[in-house]
């Protein structure tokens, strides 16, 4: 726990640091203006929304698989990416003039709609098991998905909806990433609720015998699952697997209480964003590698690696 | 209905589709140019759909359960995979100079050792569950994916543009070249496996079972991934990848022919593929004016059938 | 016969069986009983070839298990597991048909499909033959999976806890079934069983497995003791004889 805090504050640094301008950490006490422009302009706001996002993302990996039940479900495996995609190009064909905050509304309220599709459908399988579950979701966000592509290419958005979409860090720039302080409170109202979301992790009949409002906790999951996601995806893009890995990742070493592990989550999905992004900035330097790039190829990797070592993991 | 009229009733279908897609809009100015492209392109169709059903089926014989398909474990991005891995290795230059074919049994080589070593991995142990194979198989997928991509952005913009035209195929943009001995191809692995279709009864009924009954689990598991890795390869090197139609084709297959004998599930599942296809493509072309692509129309039925079907059974495993 | 000697399975650093031998002798019902995790069905498992060991010799009839052609060897042994999940939709004709692969190849001769007449006569499924196996209840498949292991026509049958999830009368007619396969048709059984009255009123041989060893084997009368079963099962037993069958009571 105190390594990876001090992994995210030395990586934080490191990622201020980086970049096309020459920025010496040295030089810290006397920047010119330029580099002071730079830093603000810039570098810390990659830096705060990468943060935000990795640490969101992986929260809502945390969350949904407590209350599906299920290791293998995130808002990328359970449609709510492609809902929030669906309301971005709804959002773009119905009022094109709208404000990001608006576009950024209906996405929300798409993905949330999403969300409650998934978990309608799977309260209504009689027998559940460990594959159905995310198969259902994938199945369920190739459906959304299709039908954004179908209106897409009604309206020639393919491209539009694509630029979108792709995870990249490197156009966020003061001004174009505020809306992601948006999740913040919700992150905290995740923490508030960690307890009752591990009940609820145990099943409906366990958790109301425990005397726990379940209907109420999972909505608010939901809600938390669905808000992060949709202003992740708005203002950064689509960023492939890392709601998955994260929490598995911890669940691995620090068991499934959320009080617990909530935390180590959080930071260890800023952790690793962060360090996917500084490689995806260095590797082709001066150019630099799109994130879900690095998070795809980093992140299949070591989950490859971490299931040959310990195949016994599942339940 | 019995089985066998229901096998002729699909195969009428398939003419009747075939024919339609032939001739629809045909008059004796265009005829010369447009029926031969038509027909190579339908010849494809019929390939892809078939080897996808057929590889869905063996796939999901062997490994038991009526919800993979070889793309969830990530055998066609590891075709994209090995595509361009060649290109940005070797360079477009000799791909071209060691010809069409080459190229295409390099990659079938490559699917076939990494199916090998994939089945090593999987189902020599005893005790691994559908579960970590559907894990390990969408992590491989992304991993490839992923690579993919990566080595696309290092590459030469001229490099890049021989390996975007295999890549994204389509039924647009077929890859002709290949037609020929992908034909044989299917034809060859459909004679092997027909020797072999009352084994694949007995191993739809589980591993222990298959072995208590006297079937050489191991080796014959490994034959039927190679045959899957070929076929796979032969509709990935046509078209390019198509996730659901698998999974759709076979679960529609199993319902309507209401047998479990692959004597008559092979051949059920690789016509209706081939109908699929077709009538996909006639609603693509000729009714929606190519304005949406096949895959569109082929995920939003197939993903809406499959929820159908679980919220109907709810008793899948 | 089937002669077991020094079998070591492990997993990992677990130890499932660790130097079991023991013989198995023909036309007798052979129970392996003992504590969860004691290695019984992996013994099982491991007779059957459905597991590989890691050390030691399994010889049936005196030819060791890896010389043996696996289709003679499905003419020779039946295994039947606990978990029996499969995913396609058969009939009980179908499935006791099955039965008759290693003979046939699956084209089934007039003299297959008389022996699949007769395992269906002998599990009394005539008239749910044309059934939909998940249309049946958990004892009517159990039945139905038993037939096809009879059709299968083997000298040796194994069971995997042959009585799981089946109420009284179920349970009693399995076990009557498998005393007549023995008496009548002169097969060798073997199974795994947790039930002790059950085991001690239907078996001739019980050998008790204990942390991976083989505890003790004997008849009825020599395993069902207080002194042996106390240790292996760390509870209470008092033992009696009630119509010349040796019961006891643990609760």
């Amino acid at each position: 726990m105190k390594r990876l805090a001090l992994a995210l504050i030395l990586l934080s640094i490191l990622s201020i640091f980086i970049g096309v301008k020459d920025i010496a950490i040295w030089d810290i006490f006397n920047l010119s203006q330029e580099q002071i422009q730079i830093l603000l302009l810039s570098r810390i706001p990659r830096l705060i929304s990468i943060i935000v996002a990795g640490a969101g993302l992986s929260i809502c990996g945390l969350i949904m698989q407590r209350i599906t039940q299920n290791r293998f479900v995130s808002p990328t495996t359970a449609g709510t990416m492609d809902s929030a995609k669906l309301g971005i190009l709804i959002s773009i064909i119905v009022f094109p003039q709208a404000s990001t905050l608006t576009k950024m509304i209906i996405s929300f309220i798409f993905a949330l709609i999403g969300s409650f599709l998934f978990l309608g459908i799977l309260r209504k399988i009689k027998y559940r098991n460990t594959v159905i579950i995310p198969l259902i979701g994938l199945m369920l966000g190739s459906v959304l998905d299709s039908i954004t592509t179908f209106f897409a290419y009604r309206y020639d958005l393919v491209q539009n909806i694509s630029a979108w979409l792709q995870g990249d860090f490197s156009m966020i720039i003061k001004g174009r990433y505020e809306l992601l302080y948006i999740s913040i409170p919700f992150v905290v109202l995740a923490f508030l609720y960690a307890n009752k979301f591990t009940l609820a992790g145990m099943g409906k009949d366990f958790s109301v015998s425990l005397g726990l409002n379940y209907n109420q906790v999972v909505t608010i999951g939901l809600v938390i699952v669905a808000l992060i996601s949709s202003t992740v995806i708005i203002t950064v893009g689509r960023i492939p697997f890392l709601g998955l890995i994260i929490p598995n990742l911890v669940s691995m070493y620090r068991g499934d209480n959320l009080k617990r592990s909530l935390l180590s989550t959080a930071i260890l999905g800023a952790v690793f964003l962060l360090f996917c992004d500084i490689l995806g900035r260095v590797i082709i330097y001066p150019y630099e590698v799109s994130i879900g790039l690095t998070v795809g190829v980093l992140g299949s990797f070591i989950f490859l690696y971490l299931l040959a070592r310990r195949r016994s993991y599942e339940s | 209905m019995k089985v066998k009229s229901k096998l002729l009733f699909l195969s009428i279908l398939l003419v009747i589709l075939a024919v339609l897609y032939l001739t629809w809009g045909l008059n004796p100015n265009n005829w010369d140019y447009a029926l031969p492209r038509r027909i190579a392109k339908v010849v494809s169709i019929l390939l892809v759909g078939s080897s996808i059903a057929f590889s869905t089926t063996l796939f999901q014989t062997i490994t038991n359960n009526r919800i993979l398909t070889p793309s969830v474990l990530g055998l066609d991005s590891l075709y994209m995979f090995i595509q361009t891995f060649v290109v940005f290795v070797f360079g477009s230059a000799l791909l071209i100079q060691f010809g069409k074919y080459f190229n295409f049994m390099l990659s079938i080589g490559l699917m076939i050792i990494f199916s090998v070593l994939l089945f090593k991995f999987f189902f020599r142990k005893e005790g691994n569950t559908i579960f970590s194979l559907l894990l390990f198989g969408v992590i491989l997928g992304t991993f490839f994916q992923s690579l993919t991509s990566f080595m696309q952005v290092l590459m030469d913009p001229n490099e890049f543009f021989v390996v975007q035209n295999r890549m994204f195929a389509s039924f647009n943009n077929i890859n002709t070249d290949i037609l020929y001995i992908a034909i044989l191809g299917v034809l060859v692995t459909l004679a092997y496996i027909f020797r072999y279709t009352r084994e694949l009864d007995v191993v739809s009924l589980g591993r222990d079972s298959a072995i208590n009954l006297g079937v050489e689990y191991t080796s014959f598991v490994k034959r039927m991934f190679i045959v899957i890795a070929i076929l796979v390869s032969i509709s990935t090197a046509l078209v390019g990848p198509i996730t659901f139609l698998g999974l759709l084709v076979v679960n529609i297959n199993r319902q309507f022919l209401n047998t479990y004998k692959h004597k008559y599930l092979i051949p059920g599942s690789m016509l209706l593929g081939s109908i699929m296809l077709i009538g996909g493509q006639l609603i693509a072309e000729r009714i929606l004016n190519f304005k949406t692509p096949i895959s569109v129309i082929i995920n939003f039925i197939g993903g809406v059938y499959f929820i159908y079907l679980i919220l109907k059974e709810g008793r899948f495993s | 016969m089937i002669e077991v000697k020094n079998i070591i399975k492990a997993y990992g650093n677990n130890r499932v069986l660790d130097d079991v031998s023991l013989n198995i002798q023909k036309g007798k019902i052979t129970s392996f009983i003992g504590p969860n995790g004691a290695g019984k069905s992996t013994l099982l498992s491991i007779i059957s070839r459905l597991i590989d060991k890691d050390f030691g010799h399994i010889f049936i009839e005196g030819k060791e298990l890896d010389q043996w052609d696996t289709n003679e060897l499905a003419k020779k042994i039946a295994i039947l597991k606990q978990f029996n999940h499969i995913n396609i939709r058969l009939t009980v004709r179908d499935l006791v048909s099955f039965g008759r692969f290693p003979y046939s190849k699956g084209k089934l001769t007039e003299e297959d499909w008389k022996h699949v007449d007769e395992a269906i006569e002998y599990m009394k499924l005539k008239d749910i033959e044309h059934k939909y196996l998940d249309q049946l209840s958990g004892g009517q498949r159990q039945r139905a999976y038993i037939a096809m292991v009879i059709a299968q026509d083997t000298d040796y049958i194994l069971l995997d806890e042959p009585l799981n999830n089946l109420d009284m009368k179920h349970s009693v007619e399995i076990m009557k079934t498998l005393r007549r396969l023995v008496d009548e048709k002169g097969k060798t059984v073997i199974i795994v069983i947790h039930d002790i009255n059950f085991a001690s009123c239907y078996s001739d041989q019980i050998v008790v497995l204990c942390n991976g060893k083989v505890f003790e084997k004997g008849g009825a009368d020599e395993i069902l003791r207080e002194e042996i079963l106390e240790q292996v099962y760390d509870l209470e037993f008092c033992i009696q004889d009630i119509n010349n069958n040796r019961i006891c009571v643990y609760y």
